[in-house]
């Protein structure tokens, strides 16, 4: 439970990239996966998603519930279109091929089938990359990182100041949890839904209270030591960038560059397999 | 000497408050000097503390009134930034001030917003880390270490910015006794060693005069009350007026009959004269008669070879077993990470049993959940806001009736019962933010107290409060035990409470129970407080060095004689 979403060292070249690379791995490759449809493209760009992690050495307990959580929505997603716009595949490959009919106006078609098979391969290439970002990235360094791309370092530090107190919190939500079951408050599925989520203020309030005071003693603790006192600020964790990071940076460019020239060399973003 | 620190005339009233918080302070601090600054919660101590980081008028708005000069600067023109460069304050709450997310970043984090180059830095964090010896410990996360070394860490980030003044915040008030105590050691050993000047604001009197200060400086209701050498003060009455507990070795010879001058160097028990009083204090403990209470009440709760471990590696608790009987009021000592918290945990059934058992009244305990748990045993937490969910009293008292389907009538009925034990009956109208730290305290017992349960655990329950304070919270307690015949468990750190409010203490290391024994036997155990962090009480010390055989007799003697004066006014 503890170490949901938060940083742990580990030793792996991908750990040791800084910030800013891992930053702009994380930027172009969700750029790049959210323009492209090309099945082709997506598909590589899977496969690399999964060695990538692979070779990161995150352990899957740490994001199976965001997993599901990202799953959930995913489900949700591809259902909704096909309940909407249920012939979206066949305007976009100017092809229709029933497969089966199901009912009033609805079939299935393999376009449809195809483009949604697109949608979930894009859900599959960016998530990985997303939690590979958070889970690897020191949360001071990421804060140097995006100072690196000129964002005044106020917002930087919030951002990984943010981060940072995840941890924090989750352990005080526990805690509040725990007294108010014991005085009665039960979260339990026993509850109806519309029950549950009114005890959830008996959580929420305390939770948000201590967060404040937090927050408060942390922003004094900050301006006593100077903190906004000038405009520029050095960082002390910040590192020069090394080979990997050149190489990780220019594989980032080629494979960017090439990704988009596949994807738009038949003047569209879609890879039409039906023709 | 050359005063560094000047208040003329000076005084301070807060923007949303009539009175001014501060009155007519006159004081000067020299360079090089080491100054105690007490006085009561609420005094006005926190406030003068703030007045010389800048923090007033800066962050908290107000009023002045005549002339502060902090090292040649006015703290109201030169701004908490132009303050930072001079007075470097060290925080009471050691955990939230950590900003960077390993030690190295955080003792930079001063010298990162002053735009020091990155090469300089680190020269500069680990000459610092050096002086402190806490090298090893740069790669660490703040959170993963221990108190003290937290305390050096925290310090480190201030004295990298090589400021003139030291300001420490309460810093006791989180920490075990013996880290405490080896605060206060390193505290004179950076004094010695650097010659800054240094200012410290506690209220716990004995345990910061562990090592010289200069002066003490007493405040009590925003005026400066005392002003001179702790031998001094500590020969008047001026303690006992401010409400401010005075060294337990001294309350033990005032309880014989001595009484204490300055030439009898009280400031510390070993240097301590007791050649004058020798005589008394022997015949005072030969003529006080005392009976151990005999608890023959039926056994309550039983813990029977309880072991528990979050991970394979280590056992947070290895093979505990006791017996509390009913009635009881005893204490859970040790200090952080001894296993305190996790025992509570499972008793409470926040998480569940590794082996052993948990027997209530003879049943075992440990199918039940957290709910059907906590209407036989109620769980106060440290913090009251962990706690506080209703905006009115009536209501957050009444919650835990509610949620249970309790009829309304019946609610309101018990509701303002408990409300009459706890004193707050003429408050149940009231909004939660208009009480005070101990009615919030008494409040979030109500609240617990309305399910009836038999045992009452505490975390904690006097954490940084003063002595009166803690003396209200306390006797409130042991009212509830001795009437209403709950059985009272507290964990806790502090030794006083320990001492006076509880017949046993079950002291924990390592997750191993090293002692279950009357908490005079405990605290007059060289090996065992140091095993446990503990700090051996100086009542020890006043025995030996009056040539006592006997000191936890001693101890028990006079802190059964304290308990009778205090319950005869």
């Amino acid at each position: 439970m503890a170490k949901i979403l938060s940083y742990t060292k580990k030793e792996t070249w991908i750990d040791a990239l800084t910030g800013v690379t891992k930053l702009a791995f994380f930027l172009a490759w969700s750029i790049v996966s959210m323009i492209t449809y090309d099945t082709r493209v997506l598909g590589v760009m899977f496969i690399l998603s999964l060695i990538i992690f692979k070779i990161s050495k995150i352990e899957v307990s740490q994001v199976t519930s965001v997993f599901k959580f990202i799953l959930f929505f995913l489900i949700l997603n591809v259902l909704f279109i096909f309940i909407f716009s249920p012939y979206q595949g066949c305007s976009i490959y100017h092809s229709k091929t029933v497969l089966f009919p199901i009912a009033g106006g609805y079939a299935m078609t393999s376009e449809q089938l195809f483009y949604e098979l697109n949608i979930v391969l894009k859900y599959f290439t960016v998530a990985p990359a997303v939690l590979m970002f958070i889970l690897t990235t020191h949360p001071s360094e990421f804060a140097a990182s995006l100072n690196r791309l000129k964002i005044g370092y106020t917002v930087d530090y919030s951002v990984s100041l943010a981060l940072r107190y995840i941890p924090d919190v989750q352990r005080d939500y526990t805690t509040i949890k725990h007294a108010q079951e014991a005085r009665g408050i039960e979260m339990s599925k026993k509850a109806s839904l519309f029950k549950r989520t009114k005890r959830m203020a008996a959580i929420i309030f305390p939770l948000i209270f201590t967060s404040m005071d937090r927050i408060d003693v942390v922003s004094t603790a900050m301006e006593l030591r100077g903190f906004g006192k000038k405009k520029k600020r050095t960082w002390y964790s910040a590192r020069p960038l090394s080979r990997n990071d050149y190489l990780v940076l220019l594989f980032l460019l080629v494979f960017c560059v090439g990704a988009l020239v596949i994807t738009f060399s038949n003047g569209s973003r879609f890879y039409n397999p039906f023709h | 000497m050359e005063p560094i620190i000047e208040f003329k005339d000076f005084s301070f009233k807060y923007r949303a408050q009539k009175e001014p918080t501060l009155k007519d302070i006159n004081l000067t601090i020299n360079r090089g000097e080491k100054v105690l600054i007490i006085g009561p919660s609420g005094s006005g101590k926190s406030t003068l503390s703030q007045c010389l980081n800048g923090l007033i008028p800066h962050t908290y708005p107000g009023k002045i009134k005549g002339r502060l000069t902090v090292n040649g600067k006015n703290p109201k023109k030169a701004g908490i930034f132009g303050m930072s460069e001079t007075v470097g304050t060290v925080l009471q709450d050691t955990d939230g001030q950590f900003i960077g997310l390993t030690v190295a970043e955080d003792i930079a984090f001063a010298l990162e917003n002053d735009c020091v180059e990155q090469s300089k830095m680190i020269q500069r964090v680990y000459d610092v880390a050096d002086e402190l010896d806490i090298r090893k410990l740069l790669d660490h996360r703040p959170n993963e270490l221990s108190g003290g070394q937290k305390q050096r860490v925290s310090l480190a980030g201030v004295m990298v910015d090589d400021v003139d003044i030291l300001l420490f915040d309460e810093p006791l008030a989180n920490l075990d006794p013996a880290t405490g105590k080896s605060t206060i050691a390193l505290i004179d050993e950076i004094h010695k060693t650097t010659n800054k000047t240094i200012i410290i604001i506690e209220h716990r009197l004995e345990d910061v005069l562990y090592k010289d200060v200069d002066r003490v400086v007493m405040i009590n209701d925003g005026r400066i009350t005392a002003d001179m050498t702790s031998d001094e003060l500590l020969s008047s009455d001026l303690l006992e007026k401010a409400g401010i507990r005075e060294p337990l070795y001294l309350s033990a010879c005032k309880l014989a009959g001595v009484k204490i001058t300055p030439d009898m160097h009280p400031s510390h028990i070993e240097t301590f004269d007791v050649s004058g009083v020798e005589d008394n204090v022997q015949k005072w403990f030969h003529e006080t008669a005392y009976q151990p209470e005999n608890n023959s009440h039926e056994t309550i709760l039983s813990v029977k070879h309880l072991s528990y471990s979050y991970d394979q590696a280590h056992r947070v608790l290895d093979d505990i077993s006791f017996d509390i009987k009913e009635g009881e009021m005893l204490s859970i000592v040790g200090r952080n990470g001894a296993g305190k918290s996790t025992l509570s945990s499972l008793i409470c059934g926040f998480m569940p049993v590794d082996e052993g058992e948990i027997l209530l009244e003879g049943e075992d305990i440990t199918p039940l959940s957290i709910r059907e748990r906590g209407e036989k045993i109620g769980f106060v937490m440290q913090n009251s806001n962990h706690m506080i969910s209703k905006s009115m009293i009536f209501d957050e008292v009444a919650l835990g009736l509610e949620v249970r389907g309790v009829p309304e009538d019946e609610i309101k009925e018990r509701v303002n019962e408990t409300l009459k034990i706890c004193g707050l009956y003429p408050f149940r109208n009231w909004p939660i933010s208009a009480l005070s730290f101990g009615q919030k305290k008494r409040m979030t017992i109500a609240s617990i107290l309305v399910l009836n349960p038999k045992i009452l655990i505490l975390d904690e329950p006097t954490a940084g409060q003063d002595f009166r304070h803690y003396t209200e919270i306390m006797e409130f307690l042991k009212m509830l035990n001795r009437d209403h015949h709950v059985t009272i468990i507290m964990i806790t750190h502090d030794m006083h409470l320990m001492l006076e409010y509880t017949h046993r203490a079950i002291v924990l290391a390592d997750g191993h129970l090293l002692a279950d024994e009357t908490p005079a036997r405990v605290l007059t155990d060289e090996k065992l407080t140091e095993a446990a962090y503990l700090k051996r009480t100086s009542l020890y010390d006043l025995s030996l060095k009056c040539h006592i055989d006997d000191a936890s007799a001693f101890v028990e003697r006079f802190i059964a004689e304290d308990e009778r004066e205090r319950d005869h006014g």
